[in-house]
């Protein structure tokens, strides 16, 4: 959807690449939290996962720049037809961005929970990771999407919401098992299952990008199971 | 025409060419006008707009090298054809211009001459009703209601602009075509222009010639935009502004046209 020609007034092109800009390194955060949050989960690292918790800030902040930003550009520029599509999907993708950070960190604060002093390691944990992992990709490729204004990636990622939810379905299945067999682990379960429910809303969320992504490269909204389901998963 | 047809276009532009000399400024341009929408023309200086826009009451006539080919109807009635009666016409299909161009004359009079000269008003009540009406529909009658007999001229700017659609619609126009009406206006005398062009929609068919994008996205429910005296695309005011179909169209309006 870039148009190849410049803008006639300069300044205008500099909003829009520094508002890019933005975005993308708002969304490599967000990513970073995730998988860091994973890890530490894994590993029981729990300077880790302070370290996630603190960096959310960052995210934070880049939301809050990227809202003056915007604010800016519709006031002064008035942007048309893709720019404003673009635009206006920026304002609801740092939104989204910010949200997924907030997910990351709530990961991160049930870690010393979950790793708590005295407390054996539990197996369960080794089912999260590969979950993690599709999260992560989802909103990976949702920016990548964003980025290189691709309406068909975005579907593709729309699409992949379904195997994430069907990845949670059974780790619900699993951890309630796990409870089941061996009542002494059920606190360190259950901070497992929440841990499972904010990678299925990080998914979610990823989803809502791409509707952004989509709607931004082609004008017309990816409609329920449209083009998702054209594209498989 | 069947009760299942849509209704007729009230004007119809069919191939429509406009020639200065042996300059073509218009090229092949179809388009149709219906009663209940604001049609905007926008594009570039120069692309032909408002050219495209006079041949709709035959101002063009009044240039002698311009040269109009094609077929522009009203109602169905070929406006071209040679038993149009053209100060008819003009009454029927009314012109704004860009600037106010009041008679200097009293505001009163600036309203009644239509409507006299076109025999309207059986008496000096009936001129008098129309003239009311008419600067009610033009948002100016409570400006001016105290000081009729003052000079037209010695109005605001967006005043007079207002009493040239007063006397526009005095005539009892059925299409009102505007060339660029606020371009030359203040902000608050724009926004009471684009007001009064929501209030007369429905009314008469509007057709507007203007240089500002937002105000054909706020004011028209269709767009046309212009590119070299070529219609480039034509369509739903909303989704030529958030989703043009045609590059040069997109180009144009988020400014990376030149």
């Amino acid at each position: 959807m870039a148009s190849g020609h410049e803008h006639t007034v300069k300044a205008f092109d500099q909003d829009i690449s520094q508002l890019r800009a933005l975005i993308s390194q708002m969304g490599g955060l967000a990513e970073q939290a995730i998988y860091d949050a994973m890890k530490a989960l894994q590993r029981g690292d729990l300077a880790l996962a302070k370290t996630v918790r603190k960096k959310d800030k960052q995210i934070d902040a880049i939301e809050a720049e990227l809202e003056k930003l915007i604010v800016r550009v519709i006031a002064l520029r008035a942007p048309m037809a893709d720019d404003l599509r673009e635009v206006i999907a920026a304002l609801k993708i740092a939104a989204v961005i910010e949200r997924i950070g907030d997910y990351a960190k709530n990961i991160a604060k049930r870690v010393p929970m979950i790793h708590a002093e005295g407390e054996e390691r539990i197996e369960a944990i080794s089912i999260l990771p590969a979950m993690g992992q599709l999260a992560a990709d989802m909103v990976h490729d949702a920016l990548d999407a964003f980025s290189a204004r691709d309406a068909q990636a975005a579907a593709d990622v729309h699409a992949s919401d379904n195997a994430l939810d069907d990845f949670y379905d059974s780790i619900f299945r699993t951890l309630v098992t796990f409870m089941v067999e061996n009542p002494r682990t059920i606190s360190q379960v259950a901070h497992l299952l929440f841990v499972a429910k904010n990678l299925e809303r990080i998914g979610d969320h990823a989803t809502n990008v791409a509707e952004m992504v989509y709607f931004a490269a082609t004008g017309h909204y990816l409609a329920d199971g449209e083009a998702g389901e054209s594209s498989g998963s | 025409m069947t009760a299942l047809s849509p209704a007729p276009h009230k004007m119809s532009a069919r191939g429509v060419s406009v020639f200065y000399g042996d300059k073509q400024a218009v090229k092949d341009v179809s388009i149709d006008v219906d009663m209940d929408k604001v049609t905007a023309f926008i594009g570039p200086s120069g692309c032909g707009k408002s050219t495209f826009l006079r041949t709709f009451n035959r101002m063009n006539d009044t240039i002698a090298s311009a040269r109009v080919t094609g077929e522009i109807t009203l109602d169905g009635a070929d406006i071209y054809a040679d038993d149009m009666d053209v100060v008819q016409l003009r009454a029927r299909v009314g012109m704004v211009f860009q600037k106010p161009n009041p008679f200097p004359k009293s505001i009163f009079e600036n309203v009644a001459y239509g409507p006299r000269i076109h025999g309207l008003a059986a008496s000096k009540s009936d001129l008098e009703a129309i003239v009311e009406r008419s600067l009610k529909r033009a948002g100016l009658w409570e400006e001016v209601k105290d000081r009729l007999s003052d000079s037209g001229t010695a109005l605001s700017g967006g005043q007079q602009q207002r009493l040239c659609i007063a006397r526009a619609i005095a005539v009892d126009p059925e299409v009102i075509l505007m060339d660029e009406p606020a371009s030359a206006l203040d902000p608050i005398a724009t926004a009471k222009i684009e007001e009064l062009i929501h209030e007369l929609r429905g009314r008469y068919a509007i057709v507007i010639v203007t240089h500002n994008m937002q105000q054909a996205a706020r004011v028209s429910q269709r767009t046309a935009f212009f590119h070299l005296g070529q219609l480039v695309e034509y369509g739903e005011t909303d989704n030529l502004f958030t989703a043009p179909r045609e590059e040069r169209t997109k180009d144009y309006i988020t400014g990376r046209y030149g």
